[in-house]
């Protein structure tokens, strides 16, 4: 049991590293707008080449 | 009568909108329902953006586009550059610009393929749902108004961000609470799975050493949650006793620094209880009760915000032969300003060179359009609806009739009594008791052992944590005021919904509130064929007493062949007859002898607010058409549910008296409860009076309502409004009809009784919950469990609750 003195600091570590993460994503801005970047993945999708087009099919 | 062709047009090329007779293309060709979509299908072509359309039709959403074709010089002036526009590095520069009309998916990806059409444009990021575009350019290769002017020509009419710094200071303050709360969460989740270890020993048995590594872990952890994340409660606790009150930050506070006072000190002695687990979590859940508060506020905040982006910031100032644009800020009387047709006017004035027909409806709340002529007055915020005027500046900004009303609105705005909100006023007694409670408790106990005085003190100060009854109220009507949002209501604030609950007056507008604000043919005398020429006569106009008259799809009739005559009439031929059809003045003039039926009407109808317009065919006057604003066609029932509701309806309208009394009967509102004619300060008498005998609630659009919505208990801005009366209201409706007001206030009741339920159980809870920890019945494991499963439950009894049912189309886009 000996191993709580290593694992529980540890764990706790990774628990920072995750409110690290969090950090940098609220004060970016990430979490500002919800709704536009979901939108914004149907208009990135460009037609594909027709030279492309051709290997699919 | 020839051949009746009944074939649907095919819609316009842009939007899908039926295409009026007069912009038929041949087959083949893309027709168009106005300049506005012909440009942008133009401009998309150009820039081989056509994949719009395939993105729109997936949205299955089109509207006409707008396009002002203004030059938007205004955005290149250093002052703006100066305030609005922020330096990136690499010499670019940024800004914020509001955006109408962007609604959708489409809207998104094509707003953001800007940099591909204008060179030296770096980037634009949409924001849609506040309808703001962040807009980074490079000054050396182009100008802010090259994007703008773009971005017109795409259909998405441009404005500055008006408020932009407080939108900042919001902004990084959400950011920081939600910093807050992800920490508390994270914090919280880390104390809780330690006390699940600490629970294990309680029942099991637990060697000394972890027991002290669980506790001081657990003590280290849970101090940035309580110190950092819960600080406001300290801040907020300070605030009230400075101002010797009680709020529930009070017991908050005493709960939070006592419960880990009290872990702190057994956990250095290795003796009694730790709360840990408690605390940190009631830190985790109280934060996220407000950021969810915050941000129902901050959205209504930001619609009121991009109302005041919507009014007019430039004017196109005659300068010799050319026209150049200029802000608002830099117009002086004495300036010759040219107002082109569905342009706002930008200042009080004189008409100097042309003539129009002129829409006061925000202003007045009069529904005809008014016939201007040179030498004419205009008011700055009415709308220029015929066609391009010159006019003399006479008054400018704050002098102008919309400045002088706003000021009324502002003083009106500031007597408004504040109201004492339901979850304050029960706060306050419930904090004094649980603290006179742990007292009690305490001196009880204290004859026992100190210990265990201490135990059950703060066992009970934290069991009875307000934290079910703290959310009880603010998370039921958040969650209200947000499904209200995607209903098509925004509500400014938690006291308006306990306000609207209660019945009591409901004063009404009439122009643009229970009528639509258009016009169209309310009655008609004469021939079928008649009214059938006329229409396909009118279609060839676009006056809009024409756009009344004329139907969408008319019949054939044979060729047309119309001339619009300057004094309100149309003279032409249709097929083989010859038509003559305008206003009464202009009739008289030419037709001397009238059926005495015609003439009857002609006054008749005009004694009733109506727009008369007489037609003569072949030289013999044969018909007359009565226009007006038609009710809504749910008013009449909607108007019906309010008096179930409680509420007393009457309506004062500035419009002509007659026109008011015709829809007072209409709607069942007796004589004496309808009133016309009311100049915007009757209005306010009008609220002031009524609130001697009840509390008042005033429903309005324009300008002209502004100062009453302002007075009454309660303002409702509704759908189609000025911006004046949005910035004071209470609440704004966005989609038309007189039965949203019903489905609001039926939100508002209905949200109520879940405040009401909401509060019963907690106190309840906390009643239970007291008495169990005053007889010494509560241990640590218990109190973990009952104070978040209490809050659970009044979180899943707010997020269930039906009020606002939601519907499938989101509000105002």
């Amino acid at each position: 049991m000996a191993v709580m003195f290593v694992l529980l600091p540890a764990a706790l570590l990774f628990a920072a590293a995750a409110v690290a993460v969090f950090a940098w994503a609220a004060r970016s801005g990430q979490f500002d707008d919800l709704e536009t970047p979901a939108m914004r993945i149907l208009g990135d999708d460009e037609p594909k080449k027709p030279s492309e087009r051709r290997m699919v099919d | 009568m020839g051949h009746v062709s009944s074939t649907l047009a095919p819609g316009c090329a842009h939007c899908g909108l039926p295409v009026p007779l007069a912009r038929k293309a041949p087959p083949g060709d893309a027709a168009f329902c106005c300049d506005g979509c012909a440009t942008v299908h133009a401009v998309l072509n150009e820039h081989g953006l056509t994949r719009y359309y395939t993105l729109a039709k997936e949205a299955g959403d089109g509207r006409p586009a707008k396009v002002t074709g203004r030059s938007h010089e205004e955005l290149d002036d250093a002052a703006f550059t100066a305030r609005a526009c922020a330096p990136l590095p690499g010499g670019l520069l940024a800004t914020d610009l509001f955006l109408e009309g962007v609604h959708c998916a489409a809207c998104v990806w094509l707003v953001e393929k800007v940099p591909s059409m204008v060179d030296g444009a770096i980037e634009v990021r949409l924001d849609l749902p506040r309808s703001r575009a962040r807009v980074v350019w490079d000054p050396a290769r182009a100008r802010l108004s090259d994007l703008a002017v773009a971005l017109d020509r795409l259909g998405y009419p441009v404005h500055p961000y008006r408020g932009g710094r407080a939108a900042a200071l919001r902004e990084r303050e959400n950011r920081e609470l939600l910093l807050k709360i992800g920490v508390a969460g994270a914090v919280a989740g880390n104390v809780m799975a330690i006390a699940f270890g600490l629970y294990g020993g309680f029942l099991h048995g637990i060697e000394p050493e972890y027991l002290r590594l669980f506790r001081f872990t657990s003590l280290i952890v849970a101090l940035p949650s309580v110190f950092w994340c819960g600080a406001t409660f300290f801040l907020g606790a300070f605030r009230a006793v400075r101002a010797r009150s009680l709020s529930m930050d009070v017991p908050i506070a005493i709960g939070l620094s006592a419960g880990y006072a009290q872990g702190a000190f057994n956990t250095i002695r290795s003796t009694g209880e730790v709360y840990f687990d408690v605390v940190t979590t009631l830190v985790f859940l109280l934060l996220v009760g407000r950021y969810l508060l915050k941000r129902r506020q901050g959205s209504a905040v930001e619609a009121a915000e991009l109302l005041a982006s919507l009014s007019p910031s430039s004017a196109r100032v005659i300068d010799g032969d050319v026209e150049r644009e200029v802000p608002l800020e830099a117009l002086v009387p004495g300036m010759r300003v040219a107002v082109r047709t569905g342009e706002t006017f930008p200042a009080d004035g004189r008409i100097v060179d042309g003539r129009s027909s002129v829409d006061l409806a925000l202003l007045t709340g009069e529904s005809r359009p008014v016939e201007v002529v040179c030498g004419d007055a205009v008011h700055a915020g009415t709308v220029n609806l015929g066609g391009r005027l010159e006019v003399a500046v006479d008054r400018t900004g704050e002098d102008t009739r919309v400045g002088r009303l706003m000021r009324l609105v502002e003083d009106s705005a500031r007597r408004r009594a504040p109201i004492v909100q339901l979850a304050d006023r029960i706060a306050g007694r419930f904090v004094a008791a649980v603290l006179a409670l742990a007292g009690v408790t305490f001196a009880i106990w204290w004859h026992v052992s100190t210990q265990l005085a201490f135990d059950h003190a703060i066992a009970l100060l934290i069991v009875t944590c307000p934290c079910a009854l703290g959310l009880a109220t603010p998370l039921a009507i958040s969650a209200a005021i947000g499904r209200a949002a995607r209903a098509g209501f925004l509500i400014r604030g938690a006291d308006v919904v306990e306000t609207l609950s209660q019945g009591g007056r409901m004063i009404l507008d009439k122009t643009g509130t229970l009528t639509t604000g258009e016009l169209t043919i309310l009655r008609f005398w004469g021939r079928e064929e008649v009214r059938a020429l006329v229409a396909a006569a009118e279609a060839h106009s676009s006056h809009p007493v024409a756009r009344a008259l004329a139907s969408p799809h008319p019949p054939a009739m044979g060729p047309v062949e119309i001339e619009e005559t300057q004094g309100g009439g149309i003279v032409g031929r249709v097929g083989r007859h010859a038509l003559v059809a305008g206003s009464p003045a202009f009739f008289a003039a030419r037709f001397p002898v009238w059926p005495d039926e015609i003439r009857d009407r002609v006054t008749s109808w005009s004694g009733e607010g109506m727009t008369p317009v007489v037609a003569a065919v072949d030289g013999a006057v044969c018909a007359v058409f009565g226009l007006g604003a038609p009710l809504h066609g749910d008013a009449r029932e909607a108007i019906a549910s309010m008096r179930k509701l409680g509420y007393e309806p009457s309506i004062v309208s500035g419009d002509h008296p007659g026109a008011v009394a015709a829809v007072a009967h209409a709607l069942g509102v007796p004589p004496d409860r309808a009133r016309g004619g009311a100049s915007p300060e009757d209005k306010v008498a009008a609220v002031i009076e009524g609130r001697e005998y009840a509390r008042v609630v005033m429903v309005g659009d324009g300008v002209n309502d502004a100062a009453a919505l302002a007075a009454a208990n309660v303002g409702i801005a509704v759908h189609g409004g000025a911006e004046a009366a949005f910035s004071v209201a209470d609440v704004f409706v966005t989609r038309p009809g007189v039965a949203r007001l019903v489905e609001l206030v039926e939100g508002c009741r209905h949200t109520l009784r879940v405040v009401k339920r909401n509060l019963v159980f907690s106190l309840a809870y906390n009643v239970i919950a007291v008495g169990l920890a005053m007889t010494g019945l509560i241990n640590p494991l218990v109190a973990a469990i009952l104070m978040p499963l209490s809050s659970l439950t009044v979180i899943a009894s707010s997020s269930l609750a039906r009020s606002f049912a939601p519907y499938r189309r989101l509000p105002w886009r």
